[in-house]
C-alpha cells in the first residue's frame, strides 16, 4: 500500500487546490499516468503517478482547497511493492501539520544549520602570504619596460610548464595588439600561441574549458573593455566551478590585458574593472604598477591553481623600471607593498595610480607632509593588514583608484579600515577616483574626470586639515 | 544482423541497427534508460515532497540520447552538458546515490551539496558538468576539445546543449573556432522542440538544427533521438569524424521531453494529446523493449528482473539522499579557492 502525497510544484508552494481527479477508486494506474490536476495561485499542474497499483481510496475530494503539501491525497493498493516503499513523511509530522493547520509547517525540514560567524569579507583568505623574496645584494638591476616584463614572465612560464599557452586576438602573428606577446610565436609556435577570432565570449569559454581539462591557458583580452562580452565565463564558469563541484574541478586560467583609461579613447574603451572582479569570490585579482611586480606577479598568477584576473595598464606598458636579474622571480599574491614610508598620511593606490600617488607624496613632502604610499598590488585577496598597520601610524587615509567611487575599491578599503582601526582615525578618509560620469573624449574634460597628482595632493591636505 | 525498425518515427531519419551488438549490450541500454526514467520519476516525487529544492529539470523522454551517445564513449573522452543533466551523469556511470543526494543538498552528494541539480561534475567519469547558463556548455566543451588537440591524445568531447541554447551567440563563436582549428568535438543538440515554453517554430528561423553548422562548414545529421540504436549509430559516425582530425560534427537529436521544462512548469504551451501521442508511439524504452522481445533476446521474466533491479537502485538512492546529513556549516567556506600547492 502506498500513499500518494500532495506534491509541491514550485520551490515556494505550501498548499494548493486539488482541482480534479483523473482516476477513481478501482482504477489501475502505472507510473507516468496523470491522476489529478492541482491549482496553485500561479498555475495548474498535472500530477503523475510514480508507483503502480490500484486506487484504493481518494482521501481528498475534487475541488478541495488549501491542501497542504505532503498531505496524503490518495492511497494505492497492490502493485508490485518495490524493494523499499516510496519515502513517506513521518505520520506524526503529517498529522501535526494537518491538525495544527500551521501554515509555517514545512515538509521534513531538518533543523537549520547553525550560521557560522564569518569574519566579514576577510574570512575567505588564504594563509598569510609570504613576504617578497629576498633579492641578493649583488643582483643586477636591469631597466625593463612593463611590456617586456610581462612578456618575459609568460615566456619563462611557458618554458617551465608545457601546459601553459597563450590565446587571444592578435597575440601570435601580429605580435600582440600592444606588442606584449612579441617574439612568443617564434619561440613557442602556433600550437602554444594562438590567434583567435574576435569572439571574446567564445574564446574565454574555450580557455576555461581547456583549464578544466588541466591546461593552464593565458587568455589575453585586447583590452578589458571587451571582456564584458566574456564576463559570464569569467564569473559563472571560472570563478564558481571549484566550489560548485565540491572541489573536484579546477580552472587554472589567467585572464589578462590592459585595463583602465588609455588616452582619448572615450567612454567605451576607458574603464577600470578592478572593483567588478574583486567583488567575486573564487577569483584572484591583481593590478601591478612597476615592471618587477608585473613580472613577479604574472608568473605567480600563471602558477596559481585558481582563476586570476590580471589587470595591466596601457599607459604603463612603455615605462621602464628596474627588474632584478634573478632566476625565477615570483612574488606572493595577496601582499601589498609600502612604496614610500611616511608618518602623516596613508595613500593607497594600485596600477597606474601608484605613480600618481608617489608624485603627490613628493609634492606633499615639499610642504612638510610625509605620505606613506601603499601599493595594493592584489585586490583580491586584499591585504588590508598592511593598510591598517599604516593607518594606525598615520591616522589619516586617502584612497586612489582610476574607477568610479561608488561601491568601489576605495569604499572597500575605507570599510575595512573602519572595521579594524576606527579608533586610530583622526579625520574622515577621502577617496580620489574618476568623476561619476562616463569618460569624456575632449582632452580638458578627460583630464577633469580622471584622478590626478593635484587631486591626490588636495585630498591628502584635506584629511590633514591643511589647505 | 538484427535490423530494428522503429515503431513510429517522427521524420525520415534512418532506424538504428543492432549491428554487431550482442544481447548483453542491448539489455544494458534498456537497463540504463530505465534507470534514468525511474530515477527522474523519483526525483520528481522527492521534489514534490520538498526534499529537492530550487530548479529541477527532468530528462524523462530523452533517455535514448545520453545512453546511445555515451555507449560509444572511449576512455578519456569527455562529456559536458547544460542543466538537464541527471541522465547524462547516470549514463556516465556516476553513482545514483551521489547524484540523488546532490539533488537533496546533502553531504553525500557528488558536490557535497554545494552544486545542486544543475551543477555536478565527476573527474573520474570525465563528466564536466552540469552548467546552469544556457549555451555555456558549447564553448566550455570546445575548450575541452582544444585541450585534446593540444595534447594530441585522440580523445573526443561530447558537448550537449538544447534547441533553445542553439540560438545563443556563444554557440556560433564556438562552432567557428572548432571548425577553424579542427577540434575533436561532437555537438549533440537535444532538440526536444521547446525552449522552455517557446516552440522551435516560434524561436528559430532555421528549425533544422543539424544545418546550423553550415556557415562554418560543419557537417550535421538529423537523428531519431527516440531510437537508442539510431543514436548510437550516428554518434559512432560523428565521433569517428572528430577523432580522425576532420573537426567538429553536429548531431541533431529529435526528441521530446514528457515533463515540463522544470518542475514548476505546467507546460500549457502544448496539449496533453501531443504528449500522449509521443509517449504511445515513440517512447524510447518501449521501442527497445519491442526489439528485445521481437528478436527473442529477452522474455518478460528477464525484463521484469531488470525492472526490479532498477527499482531497487532508485529506492536506495532515494533513501541515501533522504538520510545523508546536511553539509557541515564549516563546508560553507571550503573550496572557494584551491589551496595553492606550490
Amino acid at each position: 500500500m502506498t500513499d500518494i502525497l500532495m506534491p509541491a510544484l514550485s520551490p515556494t508552494m505550501e498548499e494548493g487546490t486539488l482541482a480534479k481527479w483523473h482516476v477513481k477508486v478501482g482504477d489501475t494506474v502505472s507510473a507516468g499516468d496523470v491522476i489529478a490536476e492541482i491549482e496553485t495561485d500561479k498555475a495548474t499542474m498535472e500530477v503523475e503517478a510514480v508507483d503502480e497499483g490500484v486506487v484504493e481510496e481518494l482521501l481528498v475530494e475534487a475541488g478541495a482547497e488549501g491542501v497542504k503539501v505532503n498531505a496524503p491525497i490518495a492511497r494505492l493498493a497492490g502493485g508490485e511493492a518495490p524493494a523499499k516503499a516510496a519515502p513517506e513523511p513521518k505520520a506524526s509530522d503529517t498529522e501535526e501539520a494537518e491538525s495544527s493547520g500551521d501554515p509555517e509547517k514545512k515538509p521534513p525540514a531538518d533543523a537549520k544549520a547553525e550560521q557560522p560567524t564569518g569574519d566579514g569579507p576577510a574570512a575567505i583568505r588564504p594563509a598569510d602570504p609570504p613576504a617578497d623574496p629576498e633579492i641578493p645584494e649583488d643582483a643586477k638591476l636591469v631597466k625593463t619596460t612593463v611590456r617586456d616584463a610581462l612578456r618575459d614572465a609568460m615566456a619563462e612560464e611557458m618554458r617551465r610548464d608545457e601546459a601553459v599557452f597563450l590565446m587571444g586576438e592578435e597575440v601570435a602573428q601580429y605580435q600582440g595588439a600592444y606588442k606584449v606577446s612579441r617574439g612568443l610565436l617564434d619561440e613557442f609556435g602556433e600550437r602554444r600561441v594562438i590567434d583567435t577570432p574576435i569572439t571574446e565570449y567564445g574564446f574565454a569559454g574555450l580557455g576555461v574549458g581547456a583549464a578544466m581539462a588541466g591546461l593552464k591557458p593565458i587568455v589575453e583580452f585586447m583590452t578589458w573593455n571587451f571582456a564584458m562580452q566574456a564576463i559570464d565565463h569569467i564569473v559563472n564558469s571560472a570563478a564558481k566551478t571549484h566550489y560548485m563541484s565540491g572541489g573536484q574541478v579546477t580552472t587554472p586560467v589567467v585572464f589578462r590585458g590592459p585595463n583602465g583609461a588609455a588616452s582619448r579613447v572615450a567612454a567605451q574603451h576607458s574603464q577600470d574593472y578592478a572593483a567588478w572582479y574583486a567583488h567575486i569570490p573564487g577569483l584572484k585579482v591583481i593590478a601591478p604598477y612597476d615592471a618587477a611586480d608585473a613580472k613577479g606577479l604574472l608568473k605567480a598568477a600563471i602558477r596559481d591553481p585558481n582563476p586570476v584576473v590580471f589587470l595591466e595598464h596601457e599607459m604603463l606598458y612603455g615605462q621602464e623600471f628596474d627588474v632584478p636579474e634573478v632566476d625565477d622571480y615570483v612574488l606572493p599574491i595577496g601582499k601589498a607593498k609600502v612604496r614610500r614610508t611616511g608618518a602623516d598620511v596613508t595613500i593607497t593606490a594600485y596600477s597606474r595610480m601608484v605613480g600618481l600617488a608617489l608624485k603627490a607624496a613628493e609634492e606633499l613632502a615639499g610642504e612638510g607632509i610625509e605620505a606613506e604610499v601603499v601599493d595594493l598590488r592584489t585586490l583580491r585577496p586584499l591585504d588590508h593588514e598592511t593598510v591598517v598597520e599604516s593607518v594606525r601610524k598615520t591616522h589619516r587615509l586617502v584612497t586612489v583608484e582610476e574607477g568610479w567611487g561608488p561601491m568601489g575599491v576605495g569604499a572597500e578599503i575605507i570599510a575595512r579600515v573602519i572595521e579594524h582601526a576606527f579608533d586610530y582615525l583622526d579625520a574622515p578618509p577621502a577617496r580620489v577616483c574618476q568623476e561619476d560620469v562616463p569618460l569624456p573624449y575632449a582632452a580638458n574634460l578627460e583630464a577633469l574626470s580622471l584622478p590626478s597628482v593635484d587631486k591626490i595632493v588636495k585630498a591628502a591636505k584635506a584629511v590633514s586639515y591643511r589647505s | 544482423m538484427a535490423r530494428a525498425k522503429s515503431a513510429a518515427k517522427a521524420g525520415d531519419q534512418p532506424a538504428g541497427t543492432a549491428g554487431d551488438l550482442g544481447k548483453d549490450a542491448l539489455l544494458g541500454f534498456y537497463r540504463n534508460m530505465l534507470l534514468i526514467r525511474r530515477f527522474e520519476e523519483r526525483a520528481g516525487q522527492l521534489y514534490g515532497m520538498g526534499l529537492i529544492g530550487g530548479f529541477c529539470h527532468l530528462y524523462i523522454g530523452q533517455e535514448a540520447i545520453a545512453v546511445g551517445v555515451q555507449s560509444i564513449q572511449e576512455e578519456g573522452d569527455q562529456v559536458i552538458t547544460a542543466y538537464r543533466d541527471h541522465g547524462h551523469m547516470l549514463a556516465c556511470g556516476m553513482d545514483p546515490n551521489e547524484v540523488m543526494a546532490e539533488l537533496t543538498g546533502r553531504a553525500g552528494g557528488s558536490s557535497k551539496g554545494k552544486g545542486g541539480s544543475m551543477h555536478m561534475f565527476s573527474r573520474e567519469a570525465e563528466f564536466y558538468g552540469g552548467h546552469g547558463i544556457v549555451g555555456a556548455s558549447a564553448p566550455l566543451g570546445t575548450g575541452l576539445a582544444l585541450a585534446n588537440r593540444y595534447r594530441d591524445n585522440g580523445k573526443v568531447t561530447f558537448t550537449y546543449f538544447g534547441d533553445g541554447a542553439a540560438n545563443q551567440g556563444q554557440v556560433y563563436e564556438s562552432f567557428n573556432m572548432a571548425a577553424l582549428w579542427k577540434l575533436p568535438v561532437v555537438y549533440v543538440i537535444e532538440n526536444n522542440q521547446y525552449a522552455m515554453g517557446t516552440s522551435l517554430e516560434r524561436s528559430s528561423s532555421e528549425t533544422h538544427m543539424h544545418k546550423r553548422g553550415a556557415s562554418f562548414r560543419i557537417p550535421g545529421e538529423e537523428v531519431d533521438g527516440m531510437d537508442v540504436l539510431a543514436v548510437r549509430d550516428a554518434a559512432k559516425r560523428a565521433a569517428a569524424h572528430a577523432r580522425s582530425g576532420e573537426g567538429p560534427f553536429i548531431l541533431e537529436m529529435k526528441t521530446y521531453r514528457y515533463r515540463g521544462h522544470s518542475m514548476s512548469d505546467p507546460a500549457k504551451y502544448r496539449t496533453r494529446e501531443e504528449v500522449d501521442e509521443v509517449r504511445k508511439t515513440r517512447d524510447p524504452i518501449e521501442h527497445l523493449r519491442e526489439i528485445l522481445e521481437k528478436e527473442g533476446l529477452a522474455d518478460e521474466a528477464a525484463l521484469k528482473a531488470i525492472d526490479a533491479d532498477v527499482k531497487k537502485i532508485v529506492a536506495e538512492a532515494a533513501e541515501f539522499a533522504r538520510t545523508s546529513p546536511e553539509p557541515e556549516p564549516a563546508e560553507l567556506y571550503t573550496e572557494v579557492y584551491v589551496e595553492a600547492a606550490q
